[in-house]
């Protein structure tokens, strides 16, 4: 141990004049003050492990990243609402159904922000969600297998940004509709003119309930709001755990040219939803049902497959005749973050537009409700004083503030796009304590355990949305970046920039130990349930029902049973299930076969999955592992033959049988 | 419209001219500056091909070296460097001349920084109002978080009363140029 220790310590050290070498020449400015001790920090010598794992949402990639902290390593890609040919994921037969919405199969989505579950407000460990913005969804991600095992369709809404951020126990996933709509009694969305906005076009937010044990998602309720813009959320914790905050913008209610016109007003909303009364009037009752269509896909581990179901019911609470559930506090210009900081206590409105950060207080808007110390309504709701309900404002923090997270020692971090810098403030007193440049542009940003009762602070992740110049150019597209500070001193240190793939909105870090030990190896041969799984070679065969060709098929180091397949016809649809029958961890096998108009599928140890190959030609085509499995990968190989339609030859496979298979073959 | 164009020459000019002297006078960048990566903020990228932005828009007219010392000294040029957008009232050498004597000199001192940032932060709104957008009457919201009031009167524009003498479509918003410094209320 002390050996590695000292390996360690040396090669970092001997690395450094290699690192810091090219620095010397560089201009002596803002940028350039990476402290010495900065590779130190962010060096795991090989064979050791990041101290964190960071899920990073890959935006218009419809995926999630997964890099170790604090080295920025690429540990894995996710793909989530995205086809990704790479594994088979969207193409294989088995998780086809998981991209299925009520438009039918939509294989993209814009996927922005990453919630990991929590118990008592802090990480356990168990799933991570995320939105899909254009065809509103919800996904679960299975920490122990890190595939998404679960998507949900979400109706009566459009644009799904304020998403999937969770209650303290993972009670709900939220859900609020970024572009309002023209929703109707009937949940339906009609034939109107655009520029009827403020007459017809609404909004919801709806709250989905998970299983405390399964992880499974339903459609709990949804509450009916005024049409604008619901743009992020955060629950409430500790004495606001019953709270869920979204922030609102465009409350001008435009529909054309927001850039300029959903500018106007001095201050739009930060909505405050009672989740626990909604229950309370849900059950009693008090909710309108409603007939919607959205598809529920869940994906089986036992039979490695989904299944798409479309669900046609929801509850709506309408908060006009509700009174007590919805409130609006006025928040400066166009809020874009809207954060609970570790003690549930006070809510950071990050106006885009705004000179200053408005920290409400929770239990003074506790007592402005009380007092009915109202400034009007919005559409029937009651609008809440601004002084009332204000801790205070932090002044002329930066230009552009986003978002904001929280170290747990009272300090809060907040990404100001426009002045491309982060800002480290007290909460109680309002005071910029820290400031330092990102590079360039900065989105979100995280810090680990953030937005839980119990951040685990030391570091603050910027996502920056330009790169520039800040890596090697590869034309007009340049990758997007992480940097890496460390918040463990009274000053935040630059110690890190890392390349991204797709385009980081939020991202949530946990401690590795949290996940690590319980992550799956391989599937238990014994435990699939495929239906066309072949859980030992002799199990393994071709069938033919009608023009489809099935050929239940295994794969062990270093072949496939069978490996020779005869008798296919032109007009056939042949589903290859392939069922990797290792038993050994990091084993996958791989498959593909010509002309494919899919993808290759890679299929995990113990699992089964089907890639359906459409022939489009007489002849003799190859299949082989794509995954480099073992010394003999390149062995790894077989053939289909396909015949002419109305062909004599009979369906045969073998493997290992050199002679000419028994039939009326030529 | 005579205004317009006679400014986009000279500008243009004026670009080229301080392009050519940016260069290091016309010396190749050696090996090590061409491997080492840029460390400055976000206006030291060297990108002499893009459409200029707001501030270099600013720095290559002769008519506006008083601004863009106070971008300067106000550390707000990588702010106007950013992604944006930006709509900026840039005042005139002239306009900053109107001021009484010293303001300019006195408020170029460290000390003044955030007086100095808060009147330019008042030149600028997020996000690009064209010159056919202005609306007699209209309320702009600025940066530092104050209000401007726009006037138009047959056909010409004012902001706070301050006159539009020309715009200059920038990559990242627009610059109208203004005969005034608009002073925070």
């Amino acid at each position: 141990m002390k050996n590695q220790h000292l390996i360690s310590f040396i090669t970092a050290v001997l690395c450094l004049p290699l690192l810091f070498g090219a620095s010397g020449c560089k201009p002596k400015n803002i940028g350039s003050a990476v402290e010495g001790d900065a590779a130190q920090k962010v060096y795991v010598a090989p064979g050791k492990y990041d101290e964190f794992y960071n899920f990073v949402s890959g935006g218009f990639n419809g995926q999630i990243s997964v890099y170790g902290i604090p080295s920025g390593r690429l540990l894995r890609i996710i793909p989530v609402f995205s086809q990704f040919a790479e594994n088979g994921w969207g193409y294989s037969e088995e998780t086809k159904p998981m991209l299925n919405t009520s438009h039918g199969f939509v294989p993209w989505d814009d996927s922005h922000h990453v919630a990991l579950s929590t118990t008592n407000g802090e990480h356990d460990g168990r799933w991570a969600f995320i939105n899909g913005n254009n065809t509103p969804r919800i996904a679960r991600i299975d920490l122990k297998t890190f595939r998404t095992t679960e998507i949900m369709e979400i109706p009566n809404s459009s644009g799904n940004h304020s998403s999937p951020f969770l209650t303290e126990n993972t009670e709900y996933a939220v859900a609020g509709t970024r572009f309002s709509y023209p929703l109707d009694d009937a949940s339906s969305n009609p034939d109107v003119a655009i520029n009827t906005y403020k007459q017809n076009f609404k909004g919801t937010v709806s709250f989905v309930g998970i299983d405390p044990q399964s992880g499974r998602m339903s459609l709990s309720f949804q509450v009916l709001l005024p049409g604008f813009n619901f743009d992020l959320s955060r629950c409430g914790r500790g004495p606001s755990h019953d709270w869920f905050f979204f922030s609102c913008y465009n409350t001008e209610q435009a529909n054309t040219l927001l850039e300029v016109n959903a500018s106007q007003k001095d201050k739009d909303f930060i909505m405050a939803v009672n989740w626990k009364k909604c229950e309370e009037y849900v059950k009693a009752g008090k909710g309108k049902k409603s007939k919607v269509r959205f598809a529920h896909n869940v994906y089986d581990e036992k039979t490695h497959s989904a299944t798409s179901t479309i669900e046609s019911e929801t509850v709506v609470l309408d908060p006009k005749e509700l009174k007590d559930i919805v409130y609006f506090m006025p928040c400066p210009k166009s809020p874009h973050g809207c954060d609970v900081d570790p003690t549930g206590e006070y809510i950071c409105g990050s106006g885009k537009l705004a000179a200053v950060i408005p920290v409400f207080s929770f239990s003074k808007i506790q007592k402005a409700i009380a007092d009915q110390n109202y400034d009007g309504d919005f559409e029937g709701i009651p609008v809440l004083k601004y002084d009332a309900v204000l801790h205070g404002e932090v002044k002329k923090p930066g230009l552009g503030p986003l978002h904001t997270e929280f170290d747990g020692k009272g300090f809060a971090y907040t990404s100001f796009f426009v002045s491309s810098e982060i800002v480290k403030w007290n909460i109680e007193k309002l005071e910029v304590v820290d400031r330092v440049p990102t590079y360039y542009s900065i989105g979100h940003l995280c810090v680990p355990g953030g937005p839980t009762r119990k951040p685990h602070g030391k570091y603050v992740i910027a996502y920056n949305k330009i790169t520039k110049d800040r890596y090697l150019p590869t034309g007009p597209e340049l990758t997007q970046s992480a940097q890496l500070y460390d918040i463990s001193g009274d000053k935040m240190k630059l110690l890190l920039d890392f390349p991204t793939t797709g385009e980081p909105h939020y991202a949530e870090a946990i401690p590795a130990s949290l996940i690590q030990p319980q992550s799956t190896k391989f599937f238990k041969i014994e435990e699939n349930q495929h239906p066309y799984a072949a859980r030992g070679e002799k199990e393994a065969k071709a069938f033919r029902e009608g023009n489809k060709v099935h050929i239940n098929m295994t794969s062990i180091r270093s072949h496939f049973t069978p490996d020779n397949i005869e008798g296919v016809k032109m007009g056939d649809e042949v589903y290859f299930h392939v069922t990797n029958l290792e038993q050994d961890w990091d084993v996958p096998h791989g498959f593909a076969v010509k002309g494919a108009n899919n993808a290759e599928i890679l299929i995990m140890p113990g699992e089964t999955c089907t890639l359906k190959w459409v022939p489009d030609r007489v002849g003799v085509f190859p299949i082989y592992c794509t995954d480099f499995c073992s010394a003999l990968h390149q062995e790894m190989q077989g053939y289909v033959r396909v015949s002419p339609k109305g062909s004599s030859v009979p369906l045969t496979f073998s493997t290992g049988n050199k002679a000419e298979p028994t039939g009326e073959a030529k | 419209m005579k205004i317009n164009f006679l400014f986009r020459i000279t500008l243009a000019i004026c670009v080229l001219f301080t392009l050519h002297a940016c260069n290091g006078a016309g010396t190749a960048p050696s090996a090590s500056q061409a491997a080492a990566s840029a460390d400055g903020g976000q206006s030291t990228v060297q990108d002499d091909l893009s459409q200029k932005d707001v501030v270099k828009v600013a720095v290559g007219s002769p008519d506006h070296t008083t601004l863009v010392t106070a971008v300067k000294a106000a550390e707000l040029v990588d702010v106007l460097s950013n992604a944006g957008p930006f709509t900026v009232f840039a005042p005139t050498n002239a306009a900053f001349d109107k001021l009484p004597a010293g303001t300019v000199t006195d408020l170029l001192k460290p000390d003044k920084k955030e007086t100095l940032q808060d009147i330019l932060q008042y030149h600028v709104a997020v996000a690009v109002y064209k010159p056919e957008m202005f609306q007699d009457g209209q309320v702009i919201n600025m940066a530092n978080g104050g209000n401007v009031t726009i006037g138009v009167k047959d056909g010409k524009v004012t902001v706070n009363g301050a006159h539009l003498l020309a715009s200059v479509p920038a990559s990242n918003g627009i610059v109208h140029v203004i005969d005034e410094v608009l002073l925070p209320k």
